[in-house]
């Protein structure tokens, strides 16, 4: 019976801290992306540029101050999880998020932006069938979850795109879908955007890298060093496109170009593009088995 | 520098010394319009339920708290993208009288013709930037179309120096995004040669 108890309490507090948690990512942006800006906007000479991101810095700093979502568009959630396979709520876990996610809607509060397709309505709650949106992978012999929490809209990452290039067309193939995504979506994508380049065997595998990608820190490299070269290819590159701030001109595009990659079949090459906006809503909060916990991407900041 | 704020309503006159790349700020009358409005204006011809000859309509969702009795307070408003209702966008503004048509990134075709034939203005309030505006509503007069949920709905909102907004689209129907695009491509095209010589990966 204790036990029983002990499982609904670990539940409701488990819930409660990623609520909290969910809220801090809506009007905080990661230590990373903070310190990427601040040094393009240092780098900036274009006049409209440099107006533009000293609204951003206002914003960031009210939006923290007034514990508001810095941005509107409070996404779908996304989580990623790595949950160890003796971490006790692990049976738990998926409805702790899904609850979290609408306490966190109604307390920040968070934009209702759950649409139940087909019947076409909206919610009302910014949860639904499928949604927040859960990614799972499982770690052998840990007690202990990692989540990654991350929220932008429906202009930047959510359309990503993704494609299976045949291996004639090689890894110049690869760089031409990434930079046409770059000036034709990308413009409207809120620059200064971080790029996640997913490749793989299949577009599903694509897409899921790409994803992949933007939880990686600005900044950071692949370990392969070919995969390392065409990130810092591609970053140098888009740069030299000047999309600037909103696309409106600037010196340089991107905060960063992630690749993350996986084996792939040798008739294909998938290639996914996903384009996190400048706004990069991205947390990691790790648990362990008595329910502690350490965030990463937010130094100093506690629940 | 001074300040160019315009004022609701707006006249044909107020706009026609402003080109793409300046900056403004609105004061009067903004209102949240986007995809499910537009497609009940023109392809459901519903009658939009507020007059918006001479006014502004924001592309946005915002994030509104109810404080009942029909009082709403505005937490984080910033815009969608704009290019979703290009498609509407040229017969909504000959149909609404609307002058100024505020949201993010680059608009097309139609609305530049639109933009020329009726004197109206698209402009870009820089994304992403919601709390900042918010603090330039000072109060949400109306809603309408509550049934559409939070984002969709008509907000009918009070603004005091809105801005900065951009001019994107002027009503000459020139298009500052249209214009950055030629030469993005062209650098573009440039990049991809240099790069596509060092990722020969596959040998």
């Amino acid at each position: 019976m204790s036990v029983i108890m002990d499982k609904i309490q670990q539940k409701e507090k488990m819930t409660d801290l990623m609520s909290r948690f969910v809220s801090l990512v809506s009007y905080k942006l990661p230590d990373d992306v903070e310190n990427k800006l601040k040094e393009l906007s240092e780098e900036e000479d274009n006049k409209l540029a440099k107006i533009i991101y000293k609204t951003m810095f206002e914003n960031q700093k009210l939006a923290y101050e007034l514990k508001r979502p810095s941005c509107q568009d409070t996404g779908v959630l996304q989580f990623f999880v790595k949950c160890g396979q003796n971490f006790p709520l692990i049976g738990q876990l998926d409805s702790i998020l899904k609850d979290s996610v609408y306490k966190s809607t109604q307390e920040t509060p968070l934009r209702h932006n759950s649409v139940e397709t087909f019947d076409e309505y909206n919610t009302g709650t910014n949860v639904g069938d499928g949604s927040p949106s859960i990614f799972w992978e499982i770690a052998e012999d840990s007690d202990k979850v990692e989540i990654y929490t991350y929220m932008a809209g429906g202009g930047c990452t959510l359309p990503g795109v993704a494609t299976v290039l045949m291996p004639g067309e090689g890894y110049e193939g690869v760089v031409k879908f990434v930079l046409d995504r770059m000036t034709s979506y990308g413009i409207n994508a809120c620059p200064p955007l971080l790029v996640g380049v997913g490749v793989g065997t299949s577009v599903e595998t694509a897409a899921m890298n790409s994803k992949k990608a933007l939880m990686r820190p600005v900044g950071s490299r692949n370990e392969n060093e070919n995969a390392a070269k065409m990130e810092k290819l591609l970053e140098d590159g888009i740069n030299a496109i000047g999309l600037g701030p909103q696309g409106l001109k600037g010196s340089k595009s991107v905060m960063g170009v992630n690749v993350v990659n996986t084996a792939r079949h040798p008739s294909t090459i998938g290639v996914a593009v996903n384009t996190g906006c400048w706004s990069h809503r991205r947390g990691k909060i790790t648990f362990d088995s008595n329910l502690n916990y350490e965030i990463s991407t937010h130094e100093g900041v506690t629940l | 520098m001074s300040k160019k704020v315009l004022t609701t309503p707006i006249k044909d006159e107020d706009l026609k010394d402003i080109r793409i790349g300046d900056i403004i700020y609105l004061t009067g009358t903004l209102v949240t319009c986007r995809d499910v409005a537009h497609r009940r204006l023109i392809e459901e011809k519903i009658p939009l339920p507020v007059d918006l000859k001479g006014k502004a309509i924001f592309h946005a969702g915002p994030i509104v708290r109810d404080l009942g009795n029909e009082e709403y307070e505005i937490i984080s408003i910033g815009p969608t993208t704009s290019m979703r209702m290009e498609k509407f966008e040229k017969e909504f503004i000959e149909e609404t009288g609307v002058k100024l048509i505020v949201g993010k990134g680059g608009m097309g075709k139609n609305t530049e013709e639109g933009c020329k034939n009726h004197k109206a203005l698209h402009l870009v309030f820089p994304a992403g930037n919601a709390v900042f505006a918010a603090t330039k509503v000072e109060q949400i007069s109306e809603v309408h179309w509550k049934d559409l949920g939070m984002p969709e709905s008509l907000w009918v909102c009070e603004v005091n120096e809105f801005g900065p907004l951009i001019v994107s689209i002027d009503t000459e129907g020139n298009n500052i995004f249209e214009e950055n695009k030629v030469e993005f491509n062209k650098r573009k095209e440039e990049q991809y040669q240099l790069i596509s010589e060092q990722v020969r990966f596959i040998k």
